[in-house]
């Protein structure tokens, strides 16, 4: 056991994105998330990991207002994103989930053409002028989320219809089309098989050049592979948050060193 | 023997073989029942049903068959010269079931003995005479031989139903003799029974097949007759309908067209009001209105479809039509003659179809996977785009099922477009005219006292044909299109 | 594998999250706008509810009392012989009538002017009806008898405002004189309302007597008629679901079931009607306009609605059910019939009572096989002809008085719909309250 408390921040310091501090949720009577204060850097991967059940994708679902659609769910305390309060009355949810995208566990493509898949975002929030540089920011997007190799021939070919790898990463670039300035991915590789996880993995490690990403995951190997910081949650705590290689070789709370050695899970 | 009594004294040797078969077979294992292969009522039940299925299944054959037979030997005696001009050979018929019905009537009464009525060779004027005298309507209509024809009516209908009696009481007593005789322990009582209950389930499941079949058969056989009469080709191209009431057949104007544009316009009307007030009611109660509000409204608007159609009949009739008279007649806009019209049963029937298109099209949306919406509340759409770009495309081939079984509901209603929408079949635009449907004719011809074999009746078959056909390609395109949609959701 | 990273066009960091730009204000309004369609869509739904309810209601009432004039007088012995020996008796009773009728107004101090004819236009032949109990009750001559008779339907209409005195023409029904008199005799508390029994308890009168006109008879017809449906259509209906959902093997024949039941389930009513007329009617010669046959083109109609639900409650069962009786040696069948079924009875019931409601409130079809109210002119003489006699049904028996000249029997019709809701409501409640008590869930 290694006792160091002198390693908590590191030296590569990047701007913060977001600060939680204090925060609680509650679904119901059920107090999900606990005093939770995290600082979550720009351009960079923060991993979310813990047992299940442990409220990280509901912190998660916190970051952009996702909590909001179901309605028993209630969130107290402040997280502030560039400085602002995202739930200060006059926030619109609507604007600040365009500026924090959202990957989920399961590929969710619309019903439409890959084409109008990454076009919808654009088009909702009117990024593009004319149709020109909606195809600009399609090629671009899908680009990002490394598949426009593999679509480019059939951009109107309905998106239900890719593989499931390439459906997670056309949710990416879906995502990306937007132009968030963070990314939460919610366990985005839990429905994919290894190969399709590999990319998305490799992808998420591209995307860290221009967005702070945040993922959720269930595999240790994973959060090992691709984040910088990682977060342990355990029973709504957040129990440890630190450098990725910290937690992962030098843990210093006891329930994080039980978890990642495979006692609890 | 009155058929009841037959049943009754069936269903009793039943009751019977139950008790002793349920006896014999403990008796045979020594009256211990583990020593038999099913339990002792099993052994019952098999006695029962050998005794009462073969002689219900005799006795159901029977009551099908014997009037057709006694039917086809009686009109085959009677003589081509006393089928009048105009008549037919059914009318003739009908007559001689009610000349027999009129000698039962006498014969109950005590004013003809049994062996009278049946003598063939009694005196023509004496018999009706007495027929009279007993109140049964006897018109001058009954001629020699129809009367003569009735009593042979009489006599082969009671022959066949003695030898009916007889027949069936032999066939359950000898079910229930053979069920006795296999009433042994090692006997699978249970297996045997759960056979014929098994058989039973699926006579009951075939049900359905049946009555299509029945309404086909129905429909079919009487629009051939129809067609006999009057030209399909005059039926289905025909811009003009003008029933005659007196004349029988020959002067009578039967297109169909007029009633079909009457149907579709009302129906139209309908889906009008009731398609964006019952999409949007939808939409709100499963995207934006709370537990709460739900909870009220939900069931509310679906009491809007537990009001039977004549209340909406009567409501299209007094108050609705007499509200748009108000409006748009001589005192106001002046578009409208009288309160029945296209539009007063096309927005009554818009009513009545919202909680149809409401309650299923919020099931339809509720199955769109909430996946869907977060990822398009994930990337900043409000809700309202949400349901615009996202849910509603992703339903829309249900919503369209939907629609379409709601039309096929507009267009086979009949008790407001009989009450609100006219009698008057036209080709016109005006939706403030007195329009009317296939529906309603097909009641109106029916109901009327027009002769069962006339043209002027006979076209209710017709029209029902053409409603039934309708109908069933809009259920069969609608269903497959929301099990379709099913299917990519589960 | 990956494409190359695009590098520039950083999102756009600078945007406040508090300060809406003109397309988010766009958007907002666009939500808004969109949610109150949704609002307003559902306040036309329960507005249509509301004012259906309340025309319901408000002209429905009516139909539930009656006009009456309330008289009491003695009428001795010598009068009665006096009466009886004229060659007009009814007429010498309606003389009388009037005689002690004027009689108990001058006693008031109540001048009012009348004759025999608006006598009998305001309450029709009184004399018969006098007549009549007298005959029947000789021992109360002489003795002071209290007389409720009938107002014309008429004066009914005056007195709930059907008629009006500006709108009405002197026909020979009724006079603008006689409204004096009406009311005066209402001044005097001798016409007034009464409740209007023989609606709940009569039978369809006449084209001419619309206050005679009454629902019993058809409520009757609708009893058995229903007999008919619930004891076919509930086994049926439940042996049926049972095959489909229990013991179906995967085939055409099954699937042919499958589409015929969901077919069924959307044709419109009338086709059973024309099914009934041919079939049951034409074809077996069952007879016209009998219960028996409207219960059986009805079960025919509602098994679809019965097999639905009912494969809906056996399918909520859940199979570690049946797993669990299959594991202590029961057949297949005793599975089902011991355990799934009686899980499944109150969905099942629940149900069956819906569809039930559903056969109540069908017209179309009746009409067809002669199920017209004009044939409800009595009530039947016994069980068996319940089912096989001549009568109506209470939907049948409401189109009949709507499609009638008479504008007095619209207020009928209401009525009419007033007690066929009252039987609706019942059994839905009845649904409710059996779900409430016996639903779980797995």
């Amino acid at each position: 056991m290694y006792d160091t408390p002198n390693t908590e921040r590191t030296v590569t310091r990047n701007e913060t994105k977001f600060s939680a501090r204090k925060v609680q949720v509650y679904y119901g009577d059920t107090h999900a998330i606990k005093d939770v204060d995290v600082d979550i850097e720009d351009k960079t991967v923060t991993a979310f990991i813990g047992p299940s059940g442990c409220g990280k994708s509901t912190f998660l679902r916190c970051l952009n207002r996702m909590n909001d659609t179901i309605d028993v769910c209630r969130v107290e305390g402040d997280i502030l994103l560039d400085g602002q309060d995202i739930y200060d009355k006059k926030v619109d949810p609507v604007q600040l989930r365009a500026k924090v995208g959202m990957v989920f566990q399961k590929p969710n493509p619309f019903p439409k053409s890959i084409y109008d898949n990454i076009a919808y975002g654009p088009r909702i929030h009117g990024l593009a002028k004319n149709k020109a540089e909606l195809d600009e920011i399609v090629e671009k997007s899908l680009r990002r989320g490394a598949i426009w190799n593999e679509v480019k021939d059939r951009l109107h070919a309905p998106g239900t219809g890719l593989s499931g790898g390439q459906q997670q990463r056309l949710c990416i670039a879906r995502a990306v089309a937007t132009e968030p300035e963070v990314l939460l991915m919610d366990e985005p590789c839990s429905a994919l098989d290894p190969i399709a996880t590999s990319q998305v993995e490799e992808l998420i490690d591209e995307l860290r050049t221009n967005y702070s990403v945040i993922i959720v995951t269930h595999s240790m190997q994973q959060a090992a592979r691709v984040s910088q910081k990682t977060a342990f949650f355990h029973l709504g705590n957040l129990v440890e948050f630190g450098e990725t290689g910290q937690i992962f070789t030098n843990p210093k709370d006891e329930r994080t060193e039980s978890y990642i050695t495979g006692r609890i899970g | 023997m009155p058929l009841l009594w037959l049943i009754l004294i069936v269903l009793a040797i039943a009751v019977a073989g139950y008790v002793l078969g349920r006896q014999r077979a403990l008796a045979s294992a020594g009256g211990d029942s583990r020593g038999l292969h099913s339990l002792p009522s099993y052994y019952g039940s098999n006695v029962a049903i050998k005794a009462i299925v073969p002689a219900f299944l005799l006795l159901v054959a029977w009551l099908l068959i014997q009037p057709i037979y006694v039917g086809n030997t009686i009109s085959g005696m009677i003589p081509e010269s006393s089928v009048k001009e105009g008549s037919s050979l059914g009318l003739v018929m009908a007559e001689v079931r009610r000349a027999a019905n009129g000698l039962d009537a006498a014969v109950a009464q005590g004013l003809m003995t049994d062996d009278e009525a049946r003598n063939l060779r009694a005196d023509f004027t004496d018999v009706t005479q007495r027929l009279r005298d007993a109140g049964s309507i006897v018109t001058s209509e009954v001629t020699q031989p129809i009367l003569r024809a009735a009593q042979r009516y009489r006599i082969m209908n009671d022959t066949g139903n003695l030898i009916m009696t007889i027949a069936v009481l032999i066939l359950a007593v000898l079910g229930f003799l053979y069920g006795l005789r296999e009433s042994r322990a090692e006997f699978r009582a249970r297996n045997v029974v759960e056979h014929s209950v098994r058989a039973i389930l699926v006579g009951a499941a075939s049900i359905a097949i049946l009555t299509t079949i029945g309404i086909v058969l129905s429909l079919v056989f009487n629009t051939i007759e129809f067609f006999r009469l009057y030209p399909a080709a005059d039926f289905f191209l025909g811009t003009n309908w003008a029933p005659s009431f007196s004349g029988r057949g020959g002067s009578s104007d039967l297109g169909v067209l007029p009633l079909l544009w009457g149907t579709f316009y009302i129906s139209i009307v309908a889906l009008a009001v009731a398609v964006p007030i019952g999409l949007f009611a939808a939409i709100y109660l499963s995207e934006y209105a709370s537990p709460r509000i739900r909870a009220f409204a939900k069931p509310m608007l679906e009491v809007l479809a537990g009001i039977p159609t004549i209340v909406y009949g009567l409501f299209a009739l007094l108050t609705v039509g007499p509200l748009l008279l108000k409006v748009f007649g001589d005192n106001g806009l002046d578009w409208m003659q009288s309160g029945t019209a296209v539009m007063t049963a096309g927005l009554v029937m818009g009513i009545m179809l919202i909680p149809f298109v409401s309650s299923l099209s919020d099931d339809i949306i509720n199955s769109v996977p909430q996946a869907m919406r977060d990822g398009s509340y994930g990337l900043g759409a409000t809700k309202s785009e949400t349901i615009k770009q996202v849910v509603l495309p992703a339903a829309l081939p249900g919503i369209v099922g939907a629609i379409l079984l709601a039309a096929s509901r507009a267009i086979g209603e009949t008790m407001i477009v009989v009450l609100g929408a006219g009698a008057a079949a036209r080709l016109s635009l005006n939706p403030f005219e007195a329009m009317t449907t296939v529906t309603a004719k097909i009641v109106s011809q029916l109901t009327g006292d027009a002769d069962f074999a006339s043209p002027e009746a006979l076209v209710a078959f017709a029209l029902g044909m053409t409603l039934f056909v309708i109908t069933l390609c809009l259920n069969i395109f609608a269903l497959y299109i929301v099990r379709k949609y099913r299917e990519q959701y589960e | 594998m990956t494409d190359a990273t695009l590098n520039g066009s950083g999102p756009g960091k600078s945007s406040s999250l508090t300060a809406r730009d003109a397309r988010t204000k766009r958007r907002n309004a666009s939500e808004k706008r969109f949610q109150a369609y949704g609002m307003i869509a559902i306040g036309i739904g329960l507005f249509f509810l509301v004012v259906l309810a309340f025309t319901i209601i408000r002209s429905g009432i009516p139909a539930f009392t009656k006009t009456v004039v309330d008289v009491e007088f003695t009428i001795t012995q010598a009068e009665y012989e006096a009466a009886e020996s004229e060659l007009f008796k009814t007429k010498a009773y309606q003389d009388l009538f009037i005689s002690k009728l004027e009689a108990q107004l001058q006693e008031r101090g109540l001048e009012v002017d009348f004759d025999a004819d608006a006598i009998e236009r305001l309450l029709g032949k009184t004399g018969g009806t006098i007549r009549e109990y007298y005959q029947g009750n000789s021992n109360m001559l002489g003795e002071p008898v209290r007389f409720e008779l009938a107002a014309s339907s008429r004066v009914d209409g005056y007195f709930n405002g059907r008629v009006t005195r500006e709108g009405m023409q002197d026909s020979r029904f009724l006079m603008k004189t006689d409204l004096d008199i009406v009311d005066a005799l209402h001044e005097a508390g001798i016409m007034k309302s009464a409740f209007n029994w023989n609606f709940i308890t009569g039978a369809d009168s006449g084209v001419d007597n619309p206050g005679g006109a009454g629902i019993g008879a058809s409520v009757v017809g609708s009893f058995f008629m229903m007999l008919v449906v619930l004891l076919l259509s509930l086994p049926i209906g439940v042996a049926a679901s049972i095959y489909l959902e229990e013991f179906a093997p995967q085939n055409r024949f099954t699937d042919l079931i499958e589409v015929n039941i969901s077919n069924l389930a959307a044709v419109p009513s009338i086709v059973f009607g024309i099914l009934g007329l041919a079939v049951f009617i034409q074809f077996m010669h069952l007879p016209q306009s009998a219960p028996l046959v409207g219960g059986l083109v009805l079960t025919l109609m509602t098994l679809p609605t019965i097999i639905i639900s009912t494969r809906a409650s056996l399918k909520a069962v859940p199979p570690s059910i049946r797993d669990a009786a299959l594991g202590v040696g029961a057949s297949k069948m005793q599975a089902v019939f011991h355990h799934v079924l009686p899980l499944a009875m109150p969905g099942i019931l629940t149900g069956t009572i819906i569809g039930l409601a559903q056969a109540l409130g069908e017209t179309a079809p009746l009409l067809l096989i002669g199920m017209v109210g004009f044939v409800a002119r009595g009530y039947p003489d016994g069980i068996v002809a319940g089912f096989t006699d001549p009568n109506s049904a209470m939907p049948a028996q409401i189109y009949t008085w709507a499609a009638r000249a008479d504008v007095a029997f619209y207020e009928k019709a209401w009525g009419g719909i007033i007690v066929l809701l009252v039987f609706l409501l019942t059994m839905n409640i009845l649904a409710i309250i059996l779900r409430r008590r016996f639903e779980r869930r797995w």
